[in-house]
């Protein structure tokens, strides 16, 4: 094996712009303050001079004589009347200010001090510390800033201070930019490494501007409007302030004119310069375009969410990809998508003509590019490409010519078709399961649909959800694709090796349904409900009362593979709920349910046994066949049952309602009568605990028992007639203790798994007395959410449910930022051949991929291999049956 | 220098320094090259802690370590020992 080094950036090293470089780089020097004559051409040693590059298509450059797409562009200059300070420094100059003579020019540090931090500094590039060279520079120059008495020349230095932006002042008296320039130019290079700076590449007077470099034209383009009007851009717009405002101070100057009139247009300039480098300078107004919307300049170029660097470089936009609002398909298979016909016309896979297939593109040629309103929908074709790469865009009018003309080898732009393979993704893509590849299914209307199994892995939902659709545009991409990234392939979660996907809310209810105590369907709608899917033979006929039935476990039967035996607890498991045993134990044998309800640990993501069952045993195209069998028969069995909850599923009984009330105001006693004997000192601490926090924990324990209790009556009274507990004990949505809360007590409101403590003065709200602590004063809510809350309860159950959104709320940023390091760490480290873990060098991270060398979504819940499962089969193959 | 030796430690795994003439034969076996194996800073204390037993141990050495693996039960793998 190679093992090549790669190379690493040891260093970057940034310079300052000598004004000879400048003028060194320089193609033309800029006077002009105009841009184009009134014939259109560009006015010599003006703004647009042809020397800093080309922009229009066919003219060549006059310094490099390239065309467009050859020449790199050239700088130009202007020569500055007088020097300016480049906003981008000024921190720099001011801490260079301070911390130099402004006699000598030396740093105001004495000779041994100095070589202490040289010495320091050349420890640091022998890499003999971690600390940075910057915390040295900081260091020294703050050192040297306190300094008065200059300790080389003993001159006593002024305090300089900084009015922002530009005005440095020596005790009220204004700095100009060129007694500045002059003060550095003082500098001997040895002291300069103390302040940061490397004399080789930057000079500190350098920040201050004599010459001022004019950006190609590549970079400041010149739009032409559809009216033929030209528009200049932003960058322009302010270098002609520039050289205007530069032209006037330069006469000025050389006519002798006030003092007064030379520093308000130095000022101007500086304004000028100040702004075309970053025009949201605090303490600057910024620079306006005519229409009054403020221009955009270098720095706005780069900053923030639309500047260079995370618009353009960090976020990629590309072709063949299309977004839209989702919406749910049950009769798709997880396996596909829903595609609008006004996506499918858009989209195109490249197609290369071959004499196997010149007669199907012929045809698909032949229709055009199509149009969204068609009846049925027939893939077209926008673009031809001939062999030498030209292309022909195919319209209704030369559909026919084209479809005539094209020979073997030619390319052909073809609009989407079912069964094409496209990777299907909705962000935060937080785990591989976020992009999955589908097979277009074109459909009418304009949503991205797919089947509801499908939303676990998604995380998505269908309240205005949006996602992302890619095209795959070569065959090796394709078939990649399927093996890897198939809805299928990924059942199994590398998180937790279970399914991921599964059935979901109703999806449970109607097995359940279908399922729990063996219903009698009616033999039409059974039927009916069947020829949803694709049976192999319809389930006996029962007769009751001499009318035709099918059973419902029956029905649930026919969607089940072949030769499934196995036996295991389902949610009705409970010796109160299911005292016959003929709920709760899901036995199926031959693949015929004769025991139990499917419920959500049968067939429910990442619990169901069943599906778990299918999907090990037959694989994934027979585990995903089963999972869309089941939501259409779901489908089917729901809105021929019909199912509907609504608020008077929270109806109790009045003796069911006196009895919670009667648990509310036993526990509200109770906590009374603990707190008395609190007060009576009649409790003692426990171990490891003050008698505050003893109180405290026998008081919670009273309360939660309370809520047990409700919970406990609510599930009495309320049976499995009921809607909301048919979801909750199914495991399709909700659980009892919602179901308590909404028709019982609600309970304990807590912050921080503590009873509401923080308020006023010794007290949670002003509707109790100080030094309550009794259960209503913190946070105990007797009312039911259906009753509805007094304003305290209503207060406290605000502040509780607070608690969980802020919790989200840092939850999910701080999980970002931990996901997004991670994935920066690990996203180029690769599995060998030899299961091995390795980096970009090919060194090792892990001499077997997680040790055990197991691909978590190939294991069984984190273990390499399911003895039990590969037991129980054997054991059936030698000795046959599946009973006992 | 305390007295405690953290190679006794329930917590620290077992490291062992590849005899000099066995090392070709267990980079053989992997099938890797001394530099690509994972390194470990000579001025790691598990290393100051085993030369003491062993003696001084130059940069190129090979440690083998051996420690429980949550997944594999007990995994071994080999470090690089480097300077500083
Ligand atoms: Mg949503
Ligand atoms: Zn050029
Ligand atoms: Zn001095």
């Amino acid at each position: 094996m190679k093992t090549g080094v790669s190379k690493g950036i040891s260093e970057i090293k940034f310079g300052l712009l000598s004004p000879d470089e400048i003028r060194r780089m320089s193609a033309v020097k800029v006077i002009t303050p105009d841009t184009y004559d009134d014939d259109g051409y560009p006015i010599e040693k003006g703004l647009m001079d042809p020397a800093m590059g080309v922009i229009e298509p066919g003219l060549k450059c006059k310094t490099c004589g390239g065309k467009v797409d050859q020449c790199p562009g050239h700088f130009g200059n202007i020569e500055l009347a007088m020097p300016v300070l480049h906003i981008g420094f000024i921190k720099e100059i001011y801490s260079i200010l301070g911390s130099t003579c402004s006699n000598c020019g030396r740093i105001k540090l004495t000779e041994d001090r100095i070589k202490e931090y040289k010495k320091k500094i050349e420890e640091v590039k022998n890499k003999l510390h971690e600390i940075d060279y910057d915390d040295i520079v900081s260091d020294a120059e703050s050192e040297a800033g306190d300094v008065v008495i200059c300790p080389h020349c003993h001159f006593e230095n002024k305090k300089i201070s900084l009015d922002k932006p530009t005005t440095f002042r020596e005790e009220g008296k204004k700095l100009t930019p060129k007694e500045i320039r002059e003060r550095f130019e003082k500098i001997p290079n040895d002291d300069l490494i103390l302040m940061g700076l490397d004399p080789a590449v930057a000079r500190p007077e350098w920040m201050i501007l004599t010459v001022f470099p004019v950006p190609p034209v590549n970079v400041r383009p010149t739009i032409t409007l559809e009216t033929g009007e030209r528009s200049e851009d932003d960058l322009t717009h302010k270098l002609v302030d520039v050289i205007r405002i530069n032209q006037r101070l330069r006469e000025n100057r050389d006519q002798g004119s006030p003092q007064l009139i030379i520093e308000d247009l130095w000022d101007l300039l500086q304004y000028h310069i100040t702004t075309y480098f970053d025009n949201q300078t605090p303490g600057t107004p910024p620079a306006r375009h005519r229409s009054g919307r403020s221009l955009k300049t270098l720095v706005q170029r780069l900053k923030g969410k639309e500047g260079r660097f995370r618009s353009n470089l960090s976020g990629k936009r590309v072709n063949f990809s299309a977004r839209t609002v989702i919406s749910p398909e049950p009769f798709l298979s997880i396996n596909q998508v829903g595609v609008p016909v006004k996506a499918a016309r858009e989209l195109t896979v490249t197609e290369t003509v071959t004499e196997n297939n010149t007669e199907r593109m012929k045809e698909m040629i032949g229709r055009g590019p199509g149009n969204e309103d068609s009846a049925v929908y027939y893939p077209g074709v926008n673009y031809v490409y001939r062999k030498d790469g030209s292309r022909i865009k195919v319209s209704d009018k030369n559909s026919k010519d084209v479809a005539d003309k094209i020979e073997v080898g030619w390319q052909v732009e073809r609009q989407l078709q079912d069964g094409d393979i496209v990777l299907f993704n909705r962000q935060p893509s937080l785990h591989r399961m976020s992009m999955m590849a589908h097979e277009v299914k074109v459909l009418p209307f304009r949503t991205f649909r797919f089947n509801l199994a499908v939303c676990t892995p998604y995380n998505a939902d269908f309240d205005g959800d949006e996602m992302n659709l890619h095209v795959l545009q070569s065959q090796e991409a394709r078939a990649e694709a399927e093996i890897l990234m198939k809805v299928q392939e990924n059942f199994l979660s590398p998180r937790f090796g279970g399914p991921i996907m599964g059935a979901i809310h109703d999806h449970i209810t109607a097995a359940f349904l279908l399922t729990y105590k063996n219903p009698m369907i009616p033999i039409d709608l059974g039927i009916h409900i069947m020829s949803y899917i694709d049976i192999k033979e319809v389930p006996p006929i029962v007769e009751f009362e001499g009318k035709k039935y099918f059973a419902g476990r029956d029905i649930f039967s026919t969607i089940l593979p072949e030769h499934v035996n196995i036996e295991f607890k389902g949610k009705m498991n409970d010796k109160i709920l299911d005292p016959e045993g003929t709920e709760g134990i899901v036995r199926i044998e031959d693949s015929k349910l004769v025991n139990g309800a499917i419920d959500e640990n049968a067939i429910g993501q990442s619990k169901g046994v069943l599906l778990d069952y299918v999907i090990r045993k037959y694989g994934n195209a027979v585990g995903a066949k089963f999972l869309n069998d089941l939501t259409r028969l779901a489908a089917g069995i729901i809105s021929y049952i019909g199912f509907s909850t609504g608020i008077d599923d929270e109806d109790v009984p009045h003796e069911a309602k006196a009895q919670l009330r009667e648990v509310g105001r036993e526990s509200v006693t109770k906590v009374e009568k603990l707190i008395e004997n609190y007060r009576n000192g009649l409790i003692g601490p426990e171990p490891g605990k003050t008698l505050e926090d003893t109180l405290e924990s026998m008081i919670m324990k009273v309360l939660s028992q309370a809520r047990e209790k409700s919970s406990e009556i609510a599930s009495h009274y309320l049976g499995m007639e009921n809607s909301t507990v048919i979801m909750a004990r199914s495991g399709a949505r909700a659980n009892m203790m919602n179901l308590a809360q909404m028709a019982g007590i609600i309970g304990q409101q807590s912050i921080r798994g503590q009873r509401q403590h923080r308020g006023y003065t010794n007290r949670t709200l002003p509707h109790f007395k100080k030094d309550d602590i009794g259960a209503y004063a913190r946070g105990f809510v007797t009312s039911s959410y259906k009753e509805g809350l007094n304003p305290t309860e209503y207060f406290f159950h605000a502040t509780g449910g607070r608690e969980g959104l802020v919790d989200t709320a840092v939850r999910t940023s701080r999980s970002g930022y931990m996901q997004r390091r991670l994935i920066n760490a690990l996203e180029d480290l690769k599995v060998s051949e030899e299961k091995r873990v390795l980096d970009t060098e090919n060194s090792v991270i892990q001499l077997v991929y997680g040790e055990d060398g197991t691909d978590p979504s190939r294991s069984y819940a984190g273990e390499s291999i399911d003895v039990e499962f590969l037991v129980k089969e054997t054991f059936k193959k030698k000795y046959g049956g599946g009973k006992k | 220098m305390s007295k405690f030796n953290i190679l006794y430690h329930e917590m620290v795994p077992e490291h062992i320094l590849v005899p000099a003439e066995e090392e070709e034969e267990v980079l053989k076996a992997l099938n890797l090259s001394k530099n690509q194996l994972p390194k470990i800073r000579k001025s790691d204390p598990v290393i100051k802690s085993l030369e003491k037993i062993t003696g001084d141990i130059e940069p190129g050495r090979i440690i083998k370590i051996v420690r429980k693996s949550r997944t594999s039960g007990i995994a071994t793998i080999y470090r690089m020992v480097i300077g500083e």
